[in-house]
């Protein structure tokens, strides 16, 4: 190392050496960022990974703000989000960008999550990775809607009480778990209440550690990419993937245009559009709850309604429920469903592509069928079998059909 | 393949979301209202104070913002819109008490804070131009057996239903047609028309006061990010160079 030439250099450096002496910064500096090789065929699928990352600190940081005036008390719940889109200065703003991230939250990841489906990203040896992330999406569910219940209004409480009510389809101890749940004979003070210790503490908690592992198993196994290359088969003299690039600077530079490009959508939905047509914010939710008046229609918010619409596609409460949680559960065992030699999708067949296709659009009728009340239940029955069948058929199309030959290197 | 179909997916699910938003509440009218019109939320402010708050609430507004807000002084407000002694601090609530407003119309007066929001301006708009007339009293088409009286029909006039006996499925049914001006009010149709679009912008304005100051602020916000976005976009162009060799 060259001599240090000033003084104020010299103290840098001292630093530097007494803190990497007791804490190895700048070995994990290196090893997460400045010397973490990641393909350098990236595309457009790859911003959701950081931009997931990117939402979660919005929430976390609107959170707490937040937090510092909400009450969760029914009796004072609603006002004071009110008094927080009212009176707080800026609490508008942060009341925004937080019901706003809440969505966009999901839009991201179901984006992450497609991008992953796409180029076989959960194959050996990133089967850790996918199931950290399921895991991840999980909390994500668990989480949003218990913050969904805490501005109390007519959706936030009949919501609440549609999905708590779904535990009580479980045989013999049904009624006991609900009760528990909710800590009252009905939804009341006491579930606003341990949802919010639930929303604020114990699950955001598990989603960054969750978070944390995700990324170290991600860094471990090193990135996959839209060929299914492996990058490492390729190494220079001094080991240094042939077509990787270090993460800094030339990914966080990319991943801040996609930042910035993403956040200019959301400042449009934040400041014009925040309701986003009752999609983001729903109407029925400006009205404070009330136990005596049922809603004439209790829809999920958006992000839940494929697995609504599951449920509502059977007629038995109890296997209906059984088949929307496995409709979640069976994302688990895509590591192991998908038989096929090669990752990427642009080295298989039409059949993978077509099924893929077809789950998508699935994924996405259900979602709209979940959303009303008079969908019919043949096409309800129709888009299921759709979707269970993309994942219980995957071991037969992915060892038969026929692939491509996978490139040495990288394309493009 | 994929990629045009998850497009085409999510531009459906896009789609069906702004037709459904927009057929929830069955035909109703355009209420034309415009909140970011000052004079307009003035002339509103005064209506309902007239007209709407014997009754009503607005529990999570303060008198003092509408100084700021619509541009009033201090005095205009206590003048023209607050009743006996209520302070500029108060929050805007009607000198009815809860139990008498059930007792007097079988179910307490709800409070008008938020239900723009919940009901949309349009709703409003629609509701307070559909009273009629009957033998047993006012009703309206928007909200069937509505417990609030037509408040208004001095400024309005007195409508009539006319009605149809049509076949429906083999039933005969008796529906509302239209309605019909039996007995003029003090105000012409589209002077009456413009009254409830005022009243509807202030209800707006009073759903949401930082609408206001939300738009206002989101065009700079929009503009930062657009020239952010466009030189990160440089720069990520400026390192990638040798990536891209």
């Amino acid at each position: 190392m060259a001599k240090p030439a000033s003084a104020l250099a010299k103290g840098i450096d001292s630093v530097n050496t007494w803190v990497n002496e007791r804490a190895a910064v700048g070995e994990f500096y290196k090893k997460h960022l400045s010397e973490y090789y990641a393909p350098k065929n990236f595309n457009l699928w790859y911003f959701f990974g950081s931009l997931s990352l990117l939402v979660l600190v919005n929430q976390l940081l609107t959170g707490i703000f937040l937090t510092m005036h909400y009450k969760p008390d029914a009796e004072h719940a609603f006002a004071s989000v009110e008094f927080i889109m009212r009176d707080v200065e800026w609490g508008w703003l942060i009341r925004y960008m937080h019901s706003t991230g809440a969505s966009l939250f999901f839009v991201v990841v179901y984006l992450h999550m497609f991008r992953a489906l796409m180029y076989g990203s959960y194959q050996k040896p990133r089967e850790l990775v996918w199931i950290l992330g399921v895991t991840i999406y999980l909390v994500l569910m668990a989480e949003s809607f218990m913050g969904y219940v805490l501005p109390w209004g007519q959706m936030s409480y009949w919501g609440a009480q549609v999905i708590i009510s779904l535990f009580g389809a479980v045989p013999y101890v049904g009624e006991a778990l609900v009760e528990w749940i909710r800590g009252d004979y009905f939804v009341a003070d006491a579930t606003l209440n341990r949802f919010f210790a639930l929303h604020v503490v114990a699950l955001p908690l598990v989603l960054v550690g969750l978070v944390v592992l995700h990324l170290a198993a991600l860094h471990e196994v090193g990135s996959n990419n839209p060929d299914g290359v492996e990058i490492k088969a390729n190494k220079d003299e001094n080991g240094r993937p042939l077509d990787g690039i270090p993460f800094h600077p030339y990914y966080t530079v990319k991943d801040i245009f996609g930042a910035a490009f993403f956040l200019l959508i959301a400042a449009f939905i934040i400041f014009f559009w925040p309701e986003f047509g009752g999609y983001f914010l729903k109407p029925d939710n400006f009205v404070q709850a009330n136990p005596l008046v049922t809603p004439d229609h209790i829809p999920p918010v958006w992000y839940f309604t494929p697995f609504y619409a599951i449920l509502q596609a059977v007629p038995d409460k109890l296997m209906g429920v059984i088949l929307m949680g496995a409709a979640v559960m069976i994302l688990y065992l895509v590591p192991w469903l998908d038989r096929s030699p090669v990752r990427s999708i642009r080295y298989r067949s039409w059949m993978s592509k077509f099924a893929l296709a077809l789950f998508v659009v699935a994924f996405v009728r259900l979602g709209m069928l979940g959303l009303s009340q008079d969908s019919s239940t043949l096409e309800l029955r129709l888009w299921t079998f759709i979707y269970f069948g993309f994942f219980i058929l995957m071991p037969i199309w992915t060892s038969f059909e026929k692939t491509k030959p996978v490139p040495e290197r990288v394309t493009s | 393949m994929t990629y045009r179909n998850l497009l085409c997916g999510l531009a459906l699910l896009l789609g069906s979301g702004l037709v459904m938003a927009a057929g929830k509440y069955g035909n109703l009218d355009q209420s034309g209202s415009n909140v970011f019109d000052r004079a307009s939320l003035q002339r509103g402010a005064a209506l309902f104070a007239n007209y709407c708050m014997g009754c009503h609430s607005v529990q999570f507004m303060r008198y003092q913002r509408l100084t700021e807000d619509l541009g009033l002084s201090e005095e205009e407000v206590l003048e023209f819109l607050t009743f006996g002694d209520q302070e500029l601090s108060d929050y805007m609530k009607s000198a009815m008490r809860y139990e008498d407003g059930e007792a007097w119309f079988g179910k307490a007066p709800p409070d008008l804070s938020l239900t723009a929001r919940s009901r949309s301006p349009d709703w409003i708009y629609t509701f307070l131009r559909s009273y009629y007339l009957t033998d047993g009293g006012w009703n309206n088409t928007v909200l069937e057996n509505p417990a609030m009286p037509h408040v208004m029909w001095d400024l309005q006039g007195v409508q009539r239903a006319i009605t149809e006996t049509r076949e429906v499925n083999g039933e005969m049914r008796t529906e509302i047609v239209s309605l019909e001006m039996d007995q003029g009010g003090m105000l012409s149709p589209a002077e009456y028309d413009a009254v409830v679009r005022d009243i509807v912008a202030f209800m707006e304005y009073v759903a949401e006061p930082a609408i206001l100051v939300r738009e206002r602020v989101g065009i700079w916000v929009m503009l930062f990010l657009a020239l952010f976005t466009f030189l990160s976009y440089l720069l990520y162009q400026e390192f990638w160079k040798d990536v891209k060799k």
